[in-house]
């Protein structure tokens, strides 16, 4: 049976126009190998807090993600890693709700959630630091933070000494030295508009916090300063997902790693009972290694 | 004219006050918090009025050798500024409208076109239905009669924003097409005649009879209030910033700049209420209350010479009325106001703007922007219908050729008043000073006989010259 499964795969996988009917036969030999029902086995943390499973989205015939399954616990940090479009933002737009997937459920708590769009993600807790930062640049600050869910005095207006209150305190926290409240976010440097969407994410007690690149614009001592707030976001019990090219930053902050490669899930692993190098070969060649568990988009032959 | 004063304001500023040492004028700028472009656009203005006073003085009957003035031409006159702010009313309302689209990056085309629409579908009402089915004059004509309009406006703003947002047509394309088609619409309402005349009280708000403005009193109470509001807004700031601990503005910054508005109300305040009645309308109302009609009334024009038994007096001595503030300015102002806050303390506002700045962004940040479009579509639409009834009241009358090019001058208007064509940046009182600098260049020509053409001309350079001079002006802020 599973001989059978892998034989599929081989035929399927190297196929660039695949027929639906295949992906689907692909897809059920490759949970069958290991995929979602491997993954629930080998944690035994109890309920997920997040957990996406099986999902697919395509944009004009392209499969930009293509079956693919994670999850995620309290308190922990996943990385996800792959090449420039390999699918990991895509992903991960779906869960904020930037984009509609075309298949597949998602799950907060083990509860089958709806998120259509960015106010669902964020009325279950998700919050996203995005990799354009999606600020708006012609207002300030603390307008930013707020954006979308402004204070408001008891007349309705806006509350703007209160908003300013609050994002001197969440941005001092980030960023002790930040004094440009008045200013639009467009007049700052990079590393203090990462600090704005980075404060935007955290002001709102998020359960859920998907960082994409949360440190491609940050200095040396800024980066390290953000792994400092992961840690202690991951100590008050809130998930992470983290999307990063440098491994370094992964094998650093993450307790798992999740890898994909045109679209599809190579593997997972814990960060522990991999090497970096091996992690490459699952980036590079969709090679998966002997302590991860291969997703779908896994090369046969590693198995 | 406008260049020198635009450039002549920018050089101060340009300085950037984090890099060099402050100088008293940077510091000043800082303390006040002044809009330094505002400052220019008011500028520009004066260099306007004067330059056309003294050209005016020039070439009138008097000359300058009579008494060695240059000033006291016909332009800085109660009665002109008085027609002045009559006249920007439509334009300045439609422009407040206008400026939140162009800062969410999106356009109107269509509102001359509405404009004609609404006014000839609400002067076929009153005129063909109400008036009939009521009785002519019925109280209620002019409030179902203004109601339909800002409804339709409304609407049409509605079915706009809705082609625009959720069929995802480009609103450029949609509202070229409204201007097309709602002008056509306009024109098979009434085939091409002219409706007239509305309904009485109706026409009250076009402003165009003298007797109905405020008078003196009232305008007065006008200005206090304006002033107390002024000064309660300044004091709630402070208080605010206090509550948080946020630096202050130095004492010496919240007093001038009270001063400096509160002075610019009473200014305002004095011209209004300084220009009479003409002489026609005070012997016509003179007559309705059986009052005596000094002489030389019939035939002096208020500022003339008569002889009252043995003395040399103006003719209207005796018996002079003042304006004071006209209905459709008090409009514009209130929807200056109203929108002014919309813009910059409600959620609403903040969205426009963020949208504007970054339409992806604020997606994402969980704003509907589809719908915010079309609200934004529905507030065009509604100022719209204020401003038809404004033009329709004031000319007593409906025609489809009501609100022609009206979308040009409203465009041009918002963006001499600072407005970015990209978005996200752009202020009401820009908005409105640039209608007015617009209305300023128009009938200050016309005054002085240019023929249209010539006019046209100049208007038109004066649009490209004042988009150049904010370019340059942003890019050395930069």
């Amino acid at each position: 049976m599973a001989k059978a499964a892998k034989k599929a795969v081989k035929k399927s996988a190297p196929a660039k126009k695949a027929k639906p009917a295949k992906i689907l036969e692909t897809h059920e030999s490759a949970a069958a190998v290991g995929g979602v029902e491997a993954y629930r086995k080998t944690d035994t943390r109890g309920t997920p807090l997040v957990e996406l499973d099986d999902i697919s989205i395509a944009f004009g015939g392209i499969k930009a993600v293509d079956h693919a399954s994670i999850d995620l616990y309290p308190g922990e940090v996943v990385g996800l890693l792959g090449h420039n479009g390999a699918g990991k933002s895509t992903l991960i737009k779906i869960l904020s709700g930037a984009y509609k997937r075309d298949a597949g459920r998602i799950f907060v708590d083990g509860k089958e959630v709806t998120i259509d769009n960015p106010r669902d993600a964020k009325a279950h807790g998700i919050e996203t630091i995005y990799q354009t930062l999606a600020l708006a640049d012609n207002v300030d600050a603390a307008a930013n933070l707020y954006l979308g869910r402004e204070l408001k005095t008891r007349f309705g207006s806006l509350d703007d000494t209160a908003m300013e209150a609050e994002a001197r305190k969440v941005m001092h926290r980030l960023n002790p030295n930040f004094r440009r409240f008045k200013e639009p976010v467009s007049k700052l440097s990079g590393g203090q508009r990462q600090s704005v969407a980075i404060a935007r994410a955290i002001l709102f007690n998020a359960r859920i916090l998907i960082m994409d690149e949360p440190t491609a614009a940050l200095g040396p001592q800024e980066t390290a300063q953000v792994g400092e707030l992961i840690k202690q976001l991951k100590a008050d019990g809130i998930g992470i997902f983290l999307i990063s090219h440098d491994l370094h930053d992964v094998f650093d902050l993450a307790d798992r790693l999740t890898v994909m490669k045109n679209g599809k899930v190579v593997g997972s692993a814990r960060t522990k009972d991999v090497t970096q190098d091996e992690v490459l070969g699952m980036i590079i060649a969709g090679k998966c290694p002997k302590g991860a568990i291969p997703g779908p988009g896994a090369m046969r032959d590693a198995a | 004219m406008t260049l020198e004063a635009y450039v002549s304001n920018t050089s101060p500023s340009s300085q950037d006050p984090s890099v060099e040492p402050d100088g008293v004028v940077a510091r000043f700028f800082k303390a006040t918090e002044l809009d330094t472009r505002l400052l220019g656009m008011v500028v520009a203005l004066l260099v306007i009025w004067c330059g056309f006073d003294i050209y005016s003085r020039l070439y009138s009957a008097i000359g300058f050798d009579s008494d060695g003035l240059i000033f006291g031409g016909s332009f800085i006159t109660p009665r002109n500024l008085w027609n002045l702010l009559n006249q920007t009313a439509s334009i300045s309302i439609m422009s407040t409208g206008m400026m939140l689209l162009i800062v969410m990056r999106q356009l109107d085309l269509s509102i001359g076109s509405m404009l004609s629409t609404i006014a000839v579908s609400v002067g076929v009402l009153q005129v063909f239905h109400l008036g009939p089915d009521l009785g002519l004059g019925h109280p209620l004509i002019w409030i179902i009669a203004v109601i339909a309009a800002l409804l339709l406006g409304t609407f049409m703003g509605w079915f706009n924003g809705m082609l625009t947002a959720y069929a995802r047509i480009p609103a450029f394309i949609v509202t070229l097409g409204g201007l097309i088609a709602y002008g056509g619409l306009a024109w098979s309402v009434i085939k091409g005649e002219t409706v007239a005349p509305m309904d009485e009280t109706y026409e009250l708000i076009g402003g165009n009879v003298p007797q109905y403005s405020l008078g003196t009193f009232w305008s007065w109470v006008v200005a206090l209030v304006a002033i107390a509001g002024i000064a309660c807004a300044i004091y709630n700031s402070r208080h605010q910033r206090k509550r948080f601990n946020f630096p202050l503005r130095p004492m010496w910054a919240e007093w001038f700049l009270g001063l400096v508005a509160s002075g610019a109300m009473a200014l305002i305040t004095w011209v209004v209420t300084s220009y009479p009645w003409p002489p026609r309308v005070i012997e016509i109302w003179a007559k309705e209350h059986n009052v005596t009609i000094p002489p030389g009334v019939e035939n002096g024009d208020g500022n003339a010479l008569c002889m009252a038994s043995d003395q040399v007096v103006h003719c209207t001595t005796g018996l002079i009325y003042y304006t004071g503030y006209s209905i459709p300015f008090l409009i514009a102002m209130s929807v200056g106001l109203i929108m002014t806050y919309v813009a910059s303390r409600t959620s609403f506002g903040r969205h426009v703007y963020a949208t504007g700045g970054n339409p992806e962004a604020a997606e994402l940040s969980g704003i509907n922007t589809k719908w915010l479009t079309v609200k934004v579509f529905m507030v065009m639409g509604f100022l719209v219908g204020v401003s038809s009834v404004v033009t329709s009241a004031r000319l007593n009358a409906a025609t489809n050729s009501l609100g022609q090019l009206n979308e040009l001058y409203v465009i041009a208007a918002v963006v001499i008043g600072g407005t970015s064509l990209s978005g996200g940046i752009g202020t009401i009182y820009g908005a409105m000073l640039g209608a007015l600098l617009m209305q300023s260049l128009q009938s200050g020509m016309t005054l002085l006989n240019f023929e249209s053409a010539y006019r046209d001309m100049v208007v038109g350079a004066v649009l490209v010259a004042a988009v150049f001079v904010d370019q340059v002006y942003r890019r050395r802020l930069k």
